[in-house]
């Protein structure tokens, strides 16, 4: 007779750092829930790559220990890949539209781009709030940060100066990102004119 | 009557995610690390 652990005990012992159990939780619901999301998509490469990005998410969640043990696990993770789903069909939804009648106005594409004094100023705001974030970052980060963005060094050449793989430095782009995100989200700051 | 079998194999297989994507996830697993300091938690991932 075959045992079946329940889902709420291998979330537990993943969350305990056992790697094994979130491989059986893939396993286990892996039909299933590119099943429904091929079902939304009906595309094969798409949904592989929405079925990625909902086991990151809840990989993160897990390990973050953000996970909210009162609901059910399958429909946590049916619901995250339901709003990447939303997600996609958004972001390629967006197209720019102009309107071709009669009163269609050519100063809606095209315009001055320079930014007026009220904008300059809140650039520069926006300007320094960032720098002071970027101090916050783990030192790594903020190095490979700061040369990608402020340097305009390829990837390669970051390696060759840090002296650590394409990979890591990609990795520590991203992480100084994420935490950017999340220090951008802890100070209440706007970061947008 | 004739049986309602479908000729092409392909179009009743089960949809599964590839192996690679399950190989990335508990590699991705493996290396995600997470620290706290201060009440903020930082990502880090350990390649």
């Amino acid at each position: 007779m075959v045992v079946q652990i329940e889902d709420s005990q291998l979330v537990k012992k993943y969350i305990q750092g056992d790697e094994r159990a979130i491989e059986a939780l893939i396993n286990r619901h892996n039909s299933r829930l590119t099943g429904f999301i091929y079902s939304k998509v009906g595309d094969r490469e798409l949904t592989e790559d929405i079925f990625q990005d909902t086991f990151m998410k809840v990989i993160r969640t897990l390990k973050r220990g953000a996970y909210n043990e009162e609901g059910k696990f399958l429909p946590w993770v049916m619901r995250i890949a339901h709003n990447l789903v939303i997600d996609h069909f958004r972001k390629h939804n967006r197209m720019p539209m102009y309107n071709s009648k009669e009163s269609y106005n050519i100063f809606s594409l095209l315009g001055d781009d320079k930014l007026n004094a009220e904008k300059q100023l809140i650039k520069e705001q926006i300007d320094s709030d960032l720098l002071r974030m970027i101090k916050e970052l783990p030192e790594d980060q903020q190095e490979v940060l700061e040369m990608r963005i402020y340097k305009d060094m390829s990837f390669k050449e970051i390696s060759d100066n840090t002296g650590v793989s394409i990979n890591t430095a990609l990795g520590r782009m991203r992480y100084a990102l994420i935490n950017l995100r999340k220090l951008v989200e802890a100070n209440n700051i706007v970061l947008t004119n | 009557m004739e049986k309602l079998y479908t000729k092409d194999q392909n179009k009743t297989k089960l949809v599964k995610a590839k192996s690679e994507t399950i190989q990335f996830l508990l590699s991705y697993s493996k290396s995600l690390n997470i620290t706290e300091v201060d009440g903020l938690q930082f990502e880090s991932n350990l390649n």
